[in-house]
């Protein structure tokens, strides 16, 4: 066997090269014979009938391959949770942007001018915008109540618990959409014969969704729809469910066409049409004791899930068990609920949901030390979960997790209290006022509840001709480090080089269905079935005779090679089974919630400008317990990445909305943090293994998504004494805030500005 | 003139290698490099110079491909991430932007790159500061800039950047 471990150390990104010359070749960077370019005409309207539709002049339009609802052979949904999403409106709109007819040339400059052509009347009908004007029921958009789903989650005895409580704290926090903003856009080919069947190539996360949809909109069986996942260039959820929509779009006009179709989005298609996180707001009232320890607690967490269902049950779902935070509670209750609005449906970005519950919950922590009287320290060490203890689903917890020596450690990395004595003094006279703040939480990996048992992922490991081994697995990399982390593993197990380990592509018709690439769940789950399926390639070669149990990797190759020269094959395929004694109640919501869960400490140091309102994040400082770190570099690049878009979320990033269409669909107007924006991250690592991951491994991908808001927020309220329970918060949104507070003639403008 | 009406005969070098082409005036650089002469590394992602995917050399200069007109590099000497690859530097900055993490989903990589290239070029040893700001117009979303950060630190050391 090896005596250096691969698992643990930084090797080479498998595709890297490939990237770093350039020479990765994404969706755009393809073509096919023939192909033809595809576009989309979309509704202008948030909600309306379409009364008709006229073909303009100026256009030729009999050179045009033009496809509306009325061409679809299957379904015409986008086959997900609920198939209550058209993939080409017929009749109606509900949201603005809906797609409607599918245009496709051969040339790819008259589209925009075809597009713009194309006249819609539409009968108008009444539109809701917001979660509030959902729940008030004006009109009803959606089933009988405009709820897509609710949850509830309930321990103990809530209402027992108002009587006893010295302090009851109140709290309401709202945060905004985001926009994943992958670099690039979504894009797909499709090609169609009526033998062959259907191929997609796309930029894609999760090939073997879009495969189930395809069937459903195309009418095909199984073996006639292929999926491959092309490089892609980003996706953080944005890629999850969207590409069943766009790949059905390319799909539809490829078979109509008889010609394969290219769709590539420009970026404000991509930015105004496709999904973003949701919108929410959380409601929390908690009953305290006079020492700061949490009695009990009634939580309402609402997100607003755009006009179909998509994935806004899972989000919500997510959200509400997250709802909590890292705490322990005597009891409590948590509503949780998505309801639905006339903008495009919102989706899946990383961190699916807890970021917006768990940006609540810390804010409000704060909030309950202010009344408590207690530092945002104590309150936290006060109620913090500890092994043992139960979760609000009464999950216990397992894991020899320590949250307030990670506290401890986290105020040493980030000089957490000399820093906020210092602040303090400096802050009177100060026009530039700092503050410090932190944010506690957890993350659980791997799909909710039943939901790994019910995908039943399936892994494989092959070896090759040539002595080398194999990755079957649909589990994309877009970034993250997929493939290498997959080989690594299984090179580890078998105790073999990590060059002597490949991965295929992700296609439906050459790797078994691992799962989605999403829920922070390949390293932890499908890692772990590629050690399973690495074992039994091992032991097919020892029980073949061509292996001792102690094996150089020069032996292994050998036998390996061996093996396929005599049977042909060598290949082990093996399926996710549940641990033993995991429960999951799904009426309920109570249970074994994750396998397990990663936890962190993030400590943000700010200031804000008084003359612009602008505020910097001086320092960040994000320690986390994530088990075994399989990759140090690739894991630290997810932790900075994650904080980056965390901190755009609180400080850039904001979706200006009118009648349900976002206004700012442009890298000009909707603003993501440069590298000048950011403070150089520290990133900090606890590791205690856990028994569920492979050789200890937990989720990472999504952690640093959910602490950096609340940790921001909470240090500009340190520096400036006034609480701020909205994001994104840009320095508009301070300004108005501070001027509402100040007495008139103490809102002093800043000299110079008029 | 060949081509269809209005196109029009340009002559620049690209990648160190004369090259005539014959495009619409107005054809963004960034498409007459990818589709024209199929040199994909350079990217598209916003086309409207905000994200520098799409950035090339253009007599030394940095520039974003997306908003030049083809009319505009006649005459000039243009550099991708694929001629980039012929300088002898680069294979040292490719490797430590590997070694460092500075490249995950790969799509801002080559523009990264180049802009990494041209601002050794300017400033051979840039302060933490200075390649921030420098890198600037080039969007990342997956790293948080910090592995881009230091990969560019390493390439400036003498022992790198030999």
């Amino acid at each position: 066997m090896n005596s250096e471990h691969i698992v643990g150390a930084s090797v080479p990104r498998k595709e890297g090269w490939d990237k770093v010359t350039g020479r990765a070749q994404y969706i755009d960077d393809l073509s096919l014979p023939g192909m033809l370019y595809g576009a989309t005409v979309r509704s202008r309207v948030p909600r309306g009938k379409i009364k008709k539709i006229t073909f303009g002049p100026g256009i030729p339009w009999d050179e045009f391959v033009i496809v509306s609802a009325k061409d679809i052979a299957g379904k015409n949904c986008i086959a997900l949770i609920a198939d209550d999403q058209p993939c080409l409106a017929d009749g109606v709109v509900n949201h603005p942007e809906e797609p409607i007819l599918l245009l496709a040339h051969s040339n790819q400059h008259i589209l925009p001018k075809a597009v713009e052509a194309v006249a819609i009347e539409y009968e108008p009908l009444p539109a809701l915008f917001t979660i509030e004007e959902s729940e008030r029921l004006y009109n009803v958009i959606w089933g009988v109540d405009n709820t897509f789903k609710r949850y509830l989650v309930e321990k103990g005895d809530v209402d027992s618990v108002w009587k006893d409580a010295d302090f009851i704290v109140e709290g309401e926090y709202t945060t905004g959409a985001q926009e994943q903003l992958y670099i690039e856009n979504n894009g797909v080919i499709a090609s169609f014969d009526p033998i062959g069947g259907l191929t997609l190539w796309g930029s894609l996360q999760c090939p073997y969704y879009v495969h189930k949809a395809l069937i459903k909109l195309c009418g095909l069986p199984e073996n006639k729809v292929r999926i491959v996942q092309t490089e892609t260039g980003g996706a953080f959820g944005g890629k999850e469910e969207y590409p069943s929509m766009i790949g059905g779009h390319a799909a539809l006009l490829a078979m109509k066409a008889g010609r394969p179709v290219k769709i590539i989005y420009d970026r404000m298609e991509d930015m105004v049409a496709t999904t973003k996180r949701h919108p929410s707001r959380t409601r929390h009232r908690t009953a305290v004791s006079r020492e700061g320890k949490i009695l009990g607690g009634e939580i309402e967490f609402v997100v607003d899930g755009g006009a179909y269902t998509t994935l806004s049950p899972v989000v919500l779902s997510r959200g509400t068990i997250h709802a909590g935070g890292p705490y322990y509670w005597p009891s409590i209750r948590i509503r949780g609920k998505a309801m639905a609005t006339n903008t495009p449906p919102h989706g899946a970005f990383r961190g699916f949901g807890a970021p917006q519950s768990l940006f609540a919950m810390e804010r409000h922590m704060d909030r309950i030390a202010a009344t408590v009287g207690l530092s945002p320290i104590e309150i936290r060490k006060r109620n913090f979960l500890k092994t043992g203890q139960t979760t609000a689903t009464e999950q216990t917890i397992q894991e020899p997790i320590d949250l307030e020596k990670l506290l401890d450690r986290g105020l040493e990395l980030s000089d957490y209290r000399a820093k906020k004595e210092r602040f303090r003094g400096e802050n009177q006279s100060a026009t530039c006022k700092k503050g410090i703040g932190i944010a506690a939480f957890l993350h659980g990996s791997g799909f909710t509840g039943s939901g790994e048992r019910y995908l039943a992922s399936v892994v494989g490991v092959e070896g090759r001709a040539d002595g080398r081994v194999r990755v079957l697995v649909s589990s994309t990399e877009f970034g993250q480090g997929t493939k290498t982390v997959l080989c690594q593993i299984a090179a580890e197990t078998l105790g073999i080089r990590y060059e002597d380990v490949e991965i295929a592509q992700p296609d439906t018709d050459g790797v078994p269905n691992s799962g989605p690439t999403v829920a922070s769940r390949t390293v932890m789950v499908v890692g772990k079935l590629v050690q399973s399926a690495a074992k039994g390639i091992a032991q097919t070669l020892i029980t073949a005779g061509l292996l001792r149990d102690r094996y150089s990797p020069e032996e292994f190759r050998f036998a390996c090679a061996q093996y396929v020269k005599r049977y042909s094959q060598l290949k082990c395929l093996v399926q996710y089974e549940a641990p033993p004694n995991i429960y999951w109640d799904d009426e309920k919501y109570r249970g074994e919630a994750y396998a397990a869960y990663s936890w962190a400490i993030y400590i943000a140091e700010v200031s804000v400008d008084l003359a612009t309102y602008s505020v910097t994040v001086n320092d960040f400082v994000a320690l986390q317990e994530v088990g075994k770190v399989l990759h140090p570099v690739l894991a630290r690049g997810q932790i900075t990445g994650g904080v980056a878009q965390g901190i755009g979320y609180t400080l850039y990033e904001k979706v200006i909305w009118q009648n349900g269409r976002m206004q700012n669909g442009q890298m000009t107007n909707y603003i993501m943090p440069t590298s000048a924006d950011l403070p150089a991250i520290r990133v900090y690592f606890e590791e205690l293994g856990n028994v569920h991951g492979a050789f200890g491994a937990k989720g990472i991908g999504e952690l640093p998504m959910d602490g950096p808001a609340p940790a921001i927020v909470n240090a500009i309220e340190d520096a400036l004494g006034m609480p701020f329970n909205s994001i994104p918060l840009l320095p508009e949104d301070i300004f108005l805030t501070l001027s509402a507070h100040v007495p008139p003639k103490e809102c002093r403008l800043p000299q110079g500005v008029r | 003139m060949n081509g269809p009406r209005g196109q029009c005969a340009i002559s620049l070098t690209v990648n160190g290698e004369a090259k005539t082409i014959h495009a619409y005036p107005m054809e963004r650089l960034l498409d007459v490099l990818r589709q024209q002469l199929k040199l994909t590394g350079t990217k598209e992602g916003c086309g409207e110079g905000e994200c520098g995917a799409c950035a090339v050399l253009i007599d030394g200069s940095l520039v974003n491909s997306c908003l030049v007109p083809v009319l505009q590099v006649e005459g000039t000497m243009v550099v991708t991430i694929e001629g980039l690859e012929q300088n002898s530097r680069l294979p040292k900055l490719q490797q430590v932007f590997l070694d460092c993490g500075g490249a995950q989903c790969g799509i801002c990589t080559p523009g990264m790159i180049l802009a990494t290239h041209h601002l050794l070029a300017r400033i051979p040893k840039p302060s933490p500061e200075e390649i921030r700001e420098f890198l600037a117009g080039n969007l990342c979303r997956c790293t948080g800039y910090a592995q881009i950060c230091e990969a560019v630190s390493k390439a400036a050391q003498p022992e790198v950047a030999r």
